[in-house]
């Protein structure tokens, strides 16, 4: 069922949010050991949360727009005294003092925490097979990965445990997972939802954002996430989102470019799955009544290289403050420093220790111009070219991740390979501009396909009446 | 071919970074580095000294909050997820080397 009515049922006393809790915990006790979506659910305290809701309607009090509502939270968003992991052992048994600005909002909106979800190790991969508790499974093939970052959240929503979910996205983590799992993922517009209470990866690039089984409901959660918040310096001083209000307008006489670059012949590796379903899309937006013309981004294809510097140099520095004096368990040495190196040594995995070290070169003396500089000047080129496709276009359009799901260990051994997964999705990270991947079909190995819609920064409300025209139809939603 | 990144410079960052490689993970993690450094390559023939650097998606300018006084953690709610502690505060291993 949809977040939109359930929310709605529950208020008006037709259904009650226990009864949609249960259904909820049923599914998840029914699937979860095939899927491993969840690092840990909280079944027992989400029945609490539930019957506290239904008290309050008994006794005639208004609740928001969530009422009732599970909801699965990713596992780097913190929450207070429940277990947050970032899916690394150096976080094992943390439990945070304090709740994520976005947990509070979502609370407040009466909607129900279910669990903590699947990661690749500090939201750094794009399978969740970087996860220290084993990877997800894609619901729809347990042979397949899910995506990642925010696999668990992607699986969770794909799997019917809850309608609703959080993940992050510093370069793709909400979207590209969102597209193998066949579910709306949105990545608003950077400081447009607060990060107070995500654990940071990469702090110039990283956004919270909703996933949802229809484009209403991802709207949905996006209002109630959004808006400025003191705590979080980045956070863009403005009020929370209003886009259920334009969500049906259409897209008669929009111009909607599609970026050469990153779809079709553009792009090497793109599958021909993929690539028929964007020439699809482009079908749809034009008999909706929008101008639909090939756009360039140039300087996007450098997008990669710069991520794979830029995000690792702000890793490497953000993760320095694993070290096991003040948090987390410690592998205690003769010494502190010794101590230090051994925590970090045994609780980071493979993939983030890869990070850290880039990171770390990249910022080194003598290397500093080459790689950190060099990235931050193609990062401006980036918006620059953005900038010149906005003034022809309202928005954008191109696939969300090359290819439809790889089965578990395909790229494992080879990062480069998997980096490449977020080739579409990183530019609009290293811009700050808000992008969401749409489910828009499947291709021949019956695995779901994503199409990414692109905007300039604020323009959510363009995006998402493009996001709704083109899930009318797939047929997706039941409205 | 000679790689990006040599072995004795991913020691190198290895312990700049407190990270303690073996011998395997070494070669492993040097063909690895190298491997991205090298994708990272197209961006040495783009002429960009013209261009401004970007740290940010926006500009940021500094914020304050007012210097007012507000409530923090209680202390021990933050001590009690730390790995040791003592007499109200973490307790770290000597510092200097000396064991004590």
């Amino acid at each position: 069922m949809k977040a939109t009515e359930i929310a709605e049922k529950v208020s008006s006393g037709e259904m009650s949010a226990r009864s949609v809790v249960e259904h909820h915990i049923e599914t998840i006790n029914k699937i979860e050991s095939d899927v491993n979506a969840f690092n840990l659910v909280t079944a027992e305290q989400a029945l609490i949360d539930a019957d506290e809701i239904d008290s309050k309607i008994a006794s005639g009090e208004t609740l928001g727009p969530l009422a009732g509502v599970p909801i699965s939270i990713k596992d780097n968003l913190c929450t207070r005294g429940v277990e947050t992991t970032c899916s690394s052992k150096i976080l094992e048994g943390w439990k945070p003092p304090y709740n994520a600005t976005v947990i509070e909002k979502l609370r407040e909106a009466g909607a129900v925490i279910m669990g903590k979800t699947n990661l690749d190790e500090f939201a750094m991969g794009s399978s969740t097979e970087n996860s220290a508790f084993g990877p997800t499974r894609n619901p729809h093939n347990l042979e397949l990965v899910p995506g990642g970052s925010s696999g668990g959240s992607a699986a969770a929503v794909a799997a019917g445990f809850s309608p609703l979910a959080l993940g992050s996205d510093t370069g793709g983590s909400i979207r590209q997972p969102a597209a193998l799992c066949g579910v709306v993922g949105v990545k608003p517009t950077y400081g447009r939802v607060s990060r107070y209470g995500l654990v940071a990866f990469a702090s110039s690039l990283d956004q919270v954002g909703p996933f949802a089984n229809t484009v209403s409901d991802a709207a949905l959660t996006l209002e109630v996430i959004s808006g400025h918040d003191p705590r979080d310096s980045t956070s863009i001083p403005e009020k929370p989102l209003e886009i259920l209000e334009v969500l049906n307008q259409g897209v008669d006489g929009m111009r909607i470019g599609v970026i050469e670059e990153l779809s079709g012949k553009g792009l090497e590796g793109i599958s021909p799955d993929v690539s028929s379903r964007v020439e699809e899309a482009v079908k749809v937006f034009s008999n909706a009544g929008a101008t639909v013309e090939s756009a360039s981004v140039p300087a996007s294809i450098y997008g990669l290289s710069a991520y794979y510097v830029i995000a690792p140099a702000e890793a490497s520095s953000n993760l320095a403050r694993y070290d096991g004096i003040r948090f987390g368990p410690r592998t205690e040495e003769a010494t502190t420093a010794e101590t230090m190196t051994a925590t970090r040594t045994k609780g980071f995995g493979d993939e983030v220790k890869r990070r850290i070290m880039l990171g770390t070169y990249a910022l080194s003396a003598g290397y500093y111009d080459a790689y950190y500089g060099k990235s931050q000047r193609v990062r401006t080129l980036i918006m620059n070219d953005f900038a010149k496709a906005y003034e022809k276009f309202d928005i954008l359009i191109s696939p969300t991740a090359p290819t439809t799901a790889f089965p578990l260990g395909d790229k494992t051994a080879d990062p480069m390979q998997m980096y490449l997964q977020d080739v579409c999705t990183i530019p609009s990270n290293l811009a700050g501009h808000p992008a969401m991947s749409v489910p828009f079909g499947f291709g021949e190995d019956g695995m779901p396909v994503g199409i990414q819609i692109l905007a300039p920064a604020m323009a959510e409300r363009e995006m998402f009446q493009a996001a709704k025209v083109l899930e009318s139809e797939s047929g997706k939603d039941i409205e | 071919m000679v790689q990006r990144i040599s072995r004795e410079e991913v020691a190198h960052v290895a312990r700049l970074a407190q990270l303690a490689l073996s011998e395997d993970e070494l070669d492993s993690f040097t063909s690895q580095l190298a491997a991205v450094l090298d994708h990272a390559a197209d961006l040495e023939a783009l002429n960009v000294d013209d261009v401004e650097p970007s740290t940010h998606p926006f500009p940021l300018k500094n914020i304050l909050r007012s210097d007012e006084p507000s409530e923090g953690f209680e202390i021990e709610e933050v001590l009690e997820v730390a790995p040791e502690v003592e007499e109200g505060q973490f307790r770290v291993p000597p510092i200097l080397g000396e064991s004590s």
